[in-house]
C-alpha cells in the first residue's frame, strides 16, 4: 500500500513521521541523534531504504549517518573496526565524518575566503547542511557544506571528497558569508543530464556545472540585491532556495533573500515573478509535483523580522509559473503566530493529488493532502525544524 | 587499563554505557589514549580532535585528578593514577549554550 514518510531534521534530533496514502493518521518516531543538530535527512530515489542524515554539534562537529532499512536503524558509515581497519597502518579509518578541502586544484587559490572585516580567511569546515543522494545510485551522494564547498560520496558516505572546482572559481576569494555563515545549502541534478549540477551559496548566489562538476560558472544574471555594492554584480546574491521540476530542468524558481526569481533558461537569467506576494522575502520554495508551474513560498515578513507578516501563516501558491499568487490558509494559524520556516523545510510527495509539507521554528509539521487547499498539523511540539523531506513509499 | 569517561552524546555515539577501558602501549598521555580510543571507535574520529591538525576541538575538555590538563601538551605524560586505571581520564563537553 502506498506510504509517505516525512523526514524532519530539527535543532535536537531528526524525526520520521509515517502516514498511509490518505495522509491523515500518522506515526512519529525518533528523536534520532537526540541532542544534536539535525541539518537534512534524505533519501536516495534509487532505494527508498537508503537515508542519509547530517548529524552536527558545536562540541563535536560533523557525523554523517546513513540507515539502510528506511530510518529504523542507523549506522556511521563504514566505521566498524572490521571494516576500516587500514592495511598499511593497522589503524580504522572512520573517514565518514571527514570533510577535507581540496587544495590542489591547479594551484588555483583554494586557500582563504572574505571574511566579514574585509580580509581574507581560511576556509574551515563547519558541517553539512544539505545532503542530494543520486536518482540512480544509492551509493552516490552529495553534499553542501559551510564554509561553501560541494563534496561528494561514491561509496554510500564511508569517505567524502571535494569537487575543488567550484570553490576554486575565479570569484571564490570573493564568496563572503551571509549572516548565517557562508554555506552551500541547493543542490539541484538534472535527471535529464547527469554532468548538470546547480548549487546555492549564502551568499554568493547560484553556479550551474555543465560537466559533472568538473567547471561551473556563475548563473546570477538578472538577479538584483540592494544590499551589496553593486546590485547587480556577478556573484555575491544571497539566494535562499532554488527549486525544479524534474520534467523540465530549464525552469528553475529562486527566493532569493528578496525576490521570487524565474529562469526559463537553466538559470542563464533570471526575471521576478514575485507579483502579488505580501512580501517577497523568505527561504522555501517548492514546484507541485504533477504541475511544473505551480509553486509554493511562505512570504516572510522582512529580513530583520523573520517571521510571517500580520501574526498569519499563509502559504503562497501561484497556478502560473509566478506573478500570479493565493494565499493558502486553510487549517494554518492565522492569528498570532510568530513562527519562520527555514530553506529546506519544505517538500512535496508524488501522490495525486500531491501533498505538501513544511516545519516550522515553532516546532510545527504541516501537511497539505490536497496540494494546498487545506493543511493539518503532524505534530506541535517538535524542536525547531530544519528541514522537511518527503518519501512516497509504493 | 586506562578508564576513560565519556560525555554522553560520545558515548551513544560509540554505543558504550558507561566508562570505556582502553590498553596503551607504553607512555600514557593525552594523545596515546585517543589514539587508542579512536582505534577501538573509529566513529569518534573526528569528534574529539579535528581529522587533519589532530587538534582539540574548542569545546572539549580533559580532565585528570581534579585537574584541568586540556591546555597540556598532549605528548605531556598524564598522572601515574590515569595510567595504573585508579582514576579516570574525562573527556567532558563544555558547559555552554542553551
Amino acid at each position: 500500500m502506498t506510504a509517505v514518510r516525512v523526514l524532519v531534521g530539527t535543532r535536537k534530533g531528526a524525526f520520521i513521521l509515517t502516514a498511509d496514502g490518505e495522509r491523515k493518521n500518522w506515526t512519529v518516531s525518533g528523536p534520532f541523534f537526540a541532542g544534536w543538530e539535525v541539518y537534512h535527512v534524505k533519501g536516495s530515489p534509487a532505494d527508498p531504504d537508503r537515508i542519509y542524515a547530517s548529524q552536527t554539534s558545536s562540541w563535536f562537529g560533523q557525523i554523517i549517518q546513513r540507515s539502510n532499512d528506511g530510518g529504523r536503524t542507523w549506522e556511521t558509515p563504514g566505521s566498524s573496526p572490521e571494516d576500516l581497519v587500514d592495511a598499511a597502518t593497522g589503524m580504522p579509518k572512520g573517514e565518514s565524518n571527514k570533510f577535507v578541502y581540496d587544495t590542489s586544484e591547479n594551484g588555483r587559490p583554494l586557500t582563504t575566503h572574505q571574511w566579514y572585516d574585509g580580509t581574507q580567511h581560511p576556509w574551515e569546515f563547519k558541517r553539512v547542511w544539505h545532503l542530494e543522494p543520486s536518482p540512480d545510485d544509492p551509493d552516490v551522494c552529495y553534499a553542501g557544506v559551510e564554509d561553501a564547498a560541494l563534496f561528494r560520496t561514491t561509496d554510500g558516505g564511508r569517505t567524502w571528497h571535494e569537487l575543488p572546482a567550484l570553490r576554486g572559481h575565479e570569484s571564490g576569494p570573493s564568496w563572503q558569508p551571509g549572516a548565517g555563515g557562508m554555506c552551500l545549502h541547493t543542490i539541484l541534478l538534472d535527471r535529464s543530464d547527469p554532468e548538470r549540477i546547480f548549487v546555492a551559496i549564502s551568499a554568493a548566489g547560484a553556479f550551474r556545472s555543465e560537466d559533472g562538476g568538473k567547471s561551473w560558472q556563475p548563473i546570477n544574471r538578472g538577479l538584483k540585491s540592494q544590499y551589496i555594492p553593486d546590485p547587480e554584480a556577478e556573484v555575491g546574491h544571497c539566494v535562499h532556495r532554488i527549486a525544479m521540476h524534474p520534467s523540465r530542468p530549464n525552469v528553475l524558481f529562486m527566493q532569493k533573500h528578496w525576490d521570487v526569481m524565474r529562469s526559463d533558461d537553466g538559470g542563464s537569467t533570471w526575471y521576478e515573478v514575485s507579483g502579488n506576494l505580501p512580501t517577497d522575502f523568505g527561504f522555501p520554495i517548492e514546484v507541485h509535483a504533477h504541475e511544473p508551474d505551480t509553486i509554493y513560498v511562505v512570504p516572510i515578513k522582512n529580513d530583520s523580522e523573520h517571521f510571517p507578516p500580520e501574526g498569519k501563516l499563509r502559504v503562497y501558491r501561484s497556478r502560473t509559473g509566478g506573478n500570479e499568487w493565493e494565499p493558502l490558509t486553510k487549517g494554518l494559524p492565522q492569528k498570532d503566530c510568530y513562527v519562520n520556516v527555514l530553506r529546506d523545510a519544505m517538500a512535496v510527495d508524488s501522490l495525486d493529488p500531491c501533498g505538501v509539507y513544511f516545519g516550522t521554528t515553532g516546532g510545527q509539521v504541516y501537511v497539505s493532502p490536497d496540494g494546498g487547499d487545506s493543511w493539518a498539523p503532524i505534530v506541535r511540539d517538535l524542536p525547531a525544524v530544519l528541514s522537511v523531506e518527503v518519501q512516497t513509499i509504493p | 587499563m586506562i578508564r576513560v569517561i565519556l560525555p554522553q552524546h560520545l558515548r551513544t555515539l560509540a554505543g558504550v554505557d558507561g566508562e570505556v577501558t582502553l590498553c596503551v602501549e607504553g607512555s600514557v598521555t593525552q594523545r596515546s589514549i585517543l589514539d587508542a580510543l579512536e582505534a577501538r571507535y573509529p566513529m569518534l574520529r573526528g569528534t574529539i580532535r579535528d581529522h587533519v591538525t589532530q587538534r582539540r576541538r574548542p569545546l572539549v575538555r580533559f580532565f585528570a585528578c581534579r585537574e584541568d590538563v586540556t591546555h597540556d601538551s598532549p605528548d605531556a605524560p598524564l598522572p601515574e593514577a590515569i595510567a595504573s586505571g585508579a582514576e579516570p581520564f574525562f573527556i567532558v563537553g563544555a558547559i555552554a549554550g542553551g
